[in-house]
């Protein structure tokens, strides 16, 4: 086949890949992607697991060294049809702590330690490198074997090309936006098609071998009878060894960890996955004996056994057949790195790049500018993770056999098991405990099996004689254990001397107050329905702060929304709910979901002045029997319940005496309003009445008397309006109107307040081409409404209004913005309330009926109105239904 | 007899009204609107006899006759305090804290000529 034609499919492939993420993009943010919940799906996702190792490796580890390469199946099998026991558990504490990776799961468990994401992140990047690096081998090497006619187009740079496509894809699906949880439904969605693909192709392949080959199962039994296969014997040392370093990296690889835990939409999903997964990967191993052979048989002797599954079709003349093989390995190894660089990316900007901002931070930063950093850190780290990968991939040379490069990483990310392990099933287990253990264990792996995989880093003296002589440090003999097969060695020892120190660590001090607590709702997941740990007392920071803080994290949007359902569930209105420690830790976890645990507590800690908790929550850890804890969590929530309702009742008694004194208020208000304009009515006519009046006095008067009686009648006018609104007994015209032409028809009418004001506009007109079925005239008052007033109101040297329309489900939000000083927060309650206007300063207006006829009239739309505080000037929004229900109209 | 007066008040057409009754009348009139500016522009007019709007921007009518009526300087100034409000309370208010004479919004122009040079009468 030609290797423009191969190139050319490798293109129409990724397009699929690419139209296939969009999609499930665009169906996820309608809400419209209900295959994302099924375990199919899920399970899918999961066999990221199988690589380019497993779908080449296979057959060549099964030539090299017989059945051994069941081993990489059996490890995650036992822990897939266990997973009651484990898997369950991680899944639940991932969504309750909204954990974004497997660095935030042990920094947020180990007190939200910043120093422990920091080395978790550090340790999967280096276990990762090589693993990366064997994908692009594998591309490449797939690629030079369909390139061997034509090696004119064909070089070095490959691997380059493949690396750089790979972070385009990923950075445009895995960097778009930051989600409060870190789920990618678009590439979740692309890597279950490539795994769909990958399995296929190697069935594909096993069915030609079997039935085409070789003649039928029987006659392939025979041939394995007599190959040098049949004579392998198991070394239960190694077999033992690497059905637990596989069983340990199908949690601990950051790929799998992602797909696992914070890709899961629903628990329920584990349960068939259980033995869905398991299946896929018997499917996936069918054949991987059956090739070996027959490959060994028909191939010359001295090809690359590794390659087996893509030169034998191709040996045969099976062309369609082998682009099928090439693109089922091309589907392994990409699927591998997309994912893998995101789980790196996501920890190398939570737990590295978030964290030395905060300390570095400028003060008073712009709101966004966090989520700008966030993903400006996420693709440069995409990007550094793809370029070590290269970079290893060119100084190993790519020599080394495809499974030891695998393998090395399954022993360095298993230096997290004892950690995780401790972390969720031993109360006990401390921080200090954790960053020896890893820092150890970590070290052990470096010294006896990562540095080693180089070849040329280590001089042969020092694997020979050890550092400077000392026997006992020999990298593939520590303690004199020579002899050993040297990745059980590591594993070994590696994990032996992490999961000592961890524990001598964890015995020998004591975990700190926010660890104890954590430590408790990791341990306890399944015991308490509850929120998790309060760590939050009453702190200083009010609930404005907060969502300025959360807006600059989550965007305006979702931190609204999120602030909007807490007051909701307060019985408030508005977007500011009273900031309870409940509000504080749900928020935390919300923030969390975008910078991890660690960041995350470290910015609230930072707004409420303090970052430890309070004595009551310590002594509250401290004598835990499952009996107090559940009397008081019962207490608890009738103490809640309790509070809340005395806070709505305080509410209400403060609305109350508000409202009787704001009734006087009216009418003396309405009765000023009245003689004012009288006044001057009958003071002019008295002087026209007297005569002898000088003629430009006549002219005034006259001038005079006129204006009064138009500001007279306004008033009447809007009094009536407004008794008619607050009555429901107005008569509405509905119509289908324009949004965008609404907002125009409000911005002439409103530009004859204070026209001389000169005044920036900013709007969008594609967002507000929505038809709404609504009363057109009404709609427009409000909107002239606000506008005037911002004209009027805003105090900025430059004004600026911004109107922002949005449609939500089956409703329409229009935001009104100015860049003024905003309404002060004990007055943003008052404001809708009739004769509100905050200052007798500007006359301009009318009577200041404005916003409570505004009120009014979007409650007879079906709609509201409210104030959005913490945006940085005075903002209004209006919030209307799409079509207004003739029900609620009538 | 007449003299000086100073109208405080800030709606502009009542001031205008006002301004052109008493000057008719032979008064010297000086206008002011602000509330919070009010005591100050009195102290350093000295008129004979003040007229005072109740609501005003900065500052309460009252709050300024108060203010008039500490310092020993002014204590006996005359104040004729026009309110729009119109409820006893203001009324009451306003004479506990020493007002001369209280009209309510709106009067009838021979009336506020009247009170005037009865007030300005020593």
């Amino acid at each position: 086949m030609p290797f423009n034609l191969l190139v050319l499919f490798c293109f129409a492939y990724v397009a699929l890949l690419f139209g296939v993420a969009f999609f499930a993009e665009r169906r996820a943010a309608i809400g419209k992607a209900r295959w994302l919940r099924s375990p199919l799906i899920y399970t899918l996702s999961l066999s990221i697991y199988c690589t380019a190792w497993t779908f080449y490796g296979a057959v060549g580890s099964a030539a090299r060294s017989g059945l051994e390469y069941l081993t990489i199946y059996l490890g995650p099998t036992l822990v897939f049809v266990g997973w009651w026991v484990l898997l369950r558990k991680l899944v639940r504490i991932g969504r309750q702590n909204q954990v974004t990776s497997i660095a935030d799961l042990i920094s947020s468990r180990y007190g939200k330690s910043n120093l422990l994401g920091a080395m978790v992140t550090m340790l999967a990047v280096m276990a990762a490198t090589p693993y990366i690096a064997l994908q692009l081998q594998s591309v490449t090497l797939s690629f030079g074997v369909f390139a061997s006619q034509t090696p004119e187009v064909w070089g070095q740079a490959t691997g380059a090309w493949v690396a750089g496509g790979l972070a385009v894809f990923t950075i445009i699906f895995g960097t778009r936006k930051l989600d409060a949880r870190e789920q990618h439904h678009g590439i979740v969605t692309a890597i279950a098609v490539e795994a769909v693909v990958k399995l296929l192709a190697l069935l594909a392949v096993g069915a030609f071998v079997v039935w085409g080959l070789a003649g039928g199962v029987a006659a392939v039994l025979d041939r394995i009878g007599t190959s040098p296969l049949a004579e392998w014997e198991l070394q239960p040392g190694r077999w033992t060894g690497l059905i637990m370093a596989s069983a340990m990296a199908v949690i601990c690889l950051p790929r799998m960890f992602h797909v696992l835990v914070v890709e899961n939409t629903d628990e329920a999903q584990l349960g068939p996955a259980s033995w869905a997964f398991p299946a896929y990967l018997f499917a996936m191993s069918l054949f991987i004996v059956p090739i070996a052979v027959i490959g060994t048989d028909r191939m010359p002797p001295g090809a690359n056994p590794d390659l087996f599954v893509l030169t034998l079709p191709l040996a045969e003349g099976q062309g369609a057949l082998a682009l099928l093989a090439f693109l089922g390995g091309f589907s392994s190894a990409t699927s591998m790195v997309i994912v893998e660089t995101i789980a790196l990316a996501t920890m190398v900007s939570n737990h590295m790049v978030v964290p030395l901002w905060l300390r570095l931070a400028p003060a008073r930063a712009q709101p966004g500018d966090v989520r700008r950093l966030v993903l400006l850190s996420r693709r440069l780290a995409i990007m550094g993770v793809l370029a070590l990968g290269y970079g290893y991939y060119r100084l190993s040379g790519g020599s080394s056999a495809l499974a030891a490069m695998g393998l090395i990483a399954f022993v360095g990310v298993a230096q997290f098991m004892p950690v995780i392990l401790g972390g969720i099933f031993w109360r006990g287990a401390t921080r200090t405990g954790a960053a020896l253990g890893l820092l150890t264990g970590g070290a052990v792996w470096v010294w006896a099996l990562f540095l080693p995989s180089f070849g040329s880093v280590m001089p042969p003296e020092v694997m020979a004689a050890g550092p400077w002589g000392i026997g006992w440090l020999r990298p593939q003999a520590l303690l004199g254990t020579a002899g050993m097969d040297p990745m059980v060695h590591a594993l070994f020892w590696s994990l032996a001397l992490n999961t000592g120190a961890f524990c001598l660590g964890s015995l020998l001090t004591f975990p700190g107050p926010v660890e104890r607590m954590q430590g408790a709702a990791f341990v306890h997941v399944f015991d308490t329905g509850a929120v998790g740990p309060r760590a939050w007392g009453q702190g200083r920071a009010d609930a404005e702060a907060l969502l300025i803080l959360a807006q600059r994290i989550l965007g305006d949007d979702d931190a609204l929304q999120l602030f909007e359902a807490e007051a909701r569930a307060q019985g408030r209105t508005g977007y500011l709910p009273d900031p309870t420690p409940e509000v504080f830790a749900r928020v935390e976890r919300h923030l969390a979901g975008s910078i991890g645990a660690a960041a995350a507590h470290a910015m609230i800690a930072d707004l409420t002045g303090r970052a430890t908790v309070t004595v009551d929550d310590l002594m509250a850890m401290a004598n835990e029997t499952a009996a107090i804890i559940e009397n008081q969590a019962r207490l608890e929530a009738q103490q809640e319940e309790l509070t809340r309702t005395a806070r709505a009742l305080r509410d209400a008694n403060e609305k109350l005496t508000q409202l009787s004194v704001q009734k006087d208020a009216f009418l003396s208000q309405v009765s000023h309003e009245l003689r004012t304009p009288m006044t001057s009515i009958r003071a002019f006519s008295d002087i026209l009445a007297e005569g002898d009046v000088p003629p430009e006095m006549v002219a005034q008067s006259g001038r005079v008397i006129h204006e009064e009686t138009i500001r007279l009648t306004r008033l009447l006018d809007d009094l009536l309006d407004l008794s008619v609104l607050e009555a429901g007994t107005v008569q509405l015209n509905l119509s289908q109107s324009n949004l965008s032409g609404l907002i125009d028809r409000a911005l002439v009418a409103a530009g004859q307040v204070q026209p001389d004001r000169r005044f920036v506009i900013t709007r969008d007109l594609a967002s507000e081409q929505i038809f709404v079925r609504s009363d057109a005239d009404r709609l427009v008052q409000v909107f002239i409404n606000l506008i005037a007033n911002a004209r009027k109101y805003c105090d900025a040297a430059a004004p600026e209004l911004r109107v922002m329309v949005r449609q939500r489900g089956g409703r329409v939000m229009v935001d009104f913005i100015d860049n003024g000083r905003g309404i002060a927060k004990e007055a943003q309650g008052l404001i809708f309330e009739k004769f509100a206007r905050l200052t007798d300063q500007t006359r301009a207006g009318g009577a200041g009926l404005g916003l409570a006829i505004c009120r009014e009239v979007m409650a007879n739309l079906g709609g509201a109105i409210s104030y959005l505080p913490g945006q940085g000037g005075a903002a209004f929004r209006v919030v209307l239904p799409l079509r207004i229900d003739r029900m609620a109209a009538e | 007899m007449t003299g000086r007066v100073l109208l405080i008040e800030d709606e502009p057409n009542i001031a205008e009204a006002l301004r052109f009754i008493l000057q008719r009348d032979g008064w010297e009139v000086g206008l002011h609107t602000d509330g919070a500016t009010a005591l100050a522009e009195i102290m350093r007019q000295g008129p004979d006899v003040v007229v005072l709007d109740l609501m005003l921007p900065g500052a309460s009518g009252l709050d300024i006759l108060m203010g008039l009526r500490a310092d020993p300087a002014t204590a006996g100034l005359p104040v004729l305090m026009l309110t729009a409000k119109g409820q006893d309370r203001d009324r009451a208010a306003a004479e506990a804290a020493g007002v001369t004479r209280f009209m309510t919004k709106p009067f009838a122009n021979a009336e506020i000529v009247a009170a005037l040079r009865a007030m300005a009468r020593p």
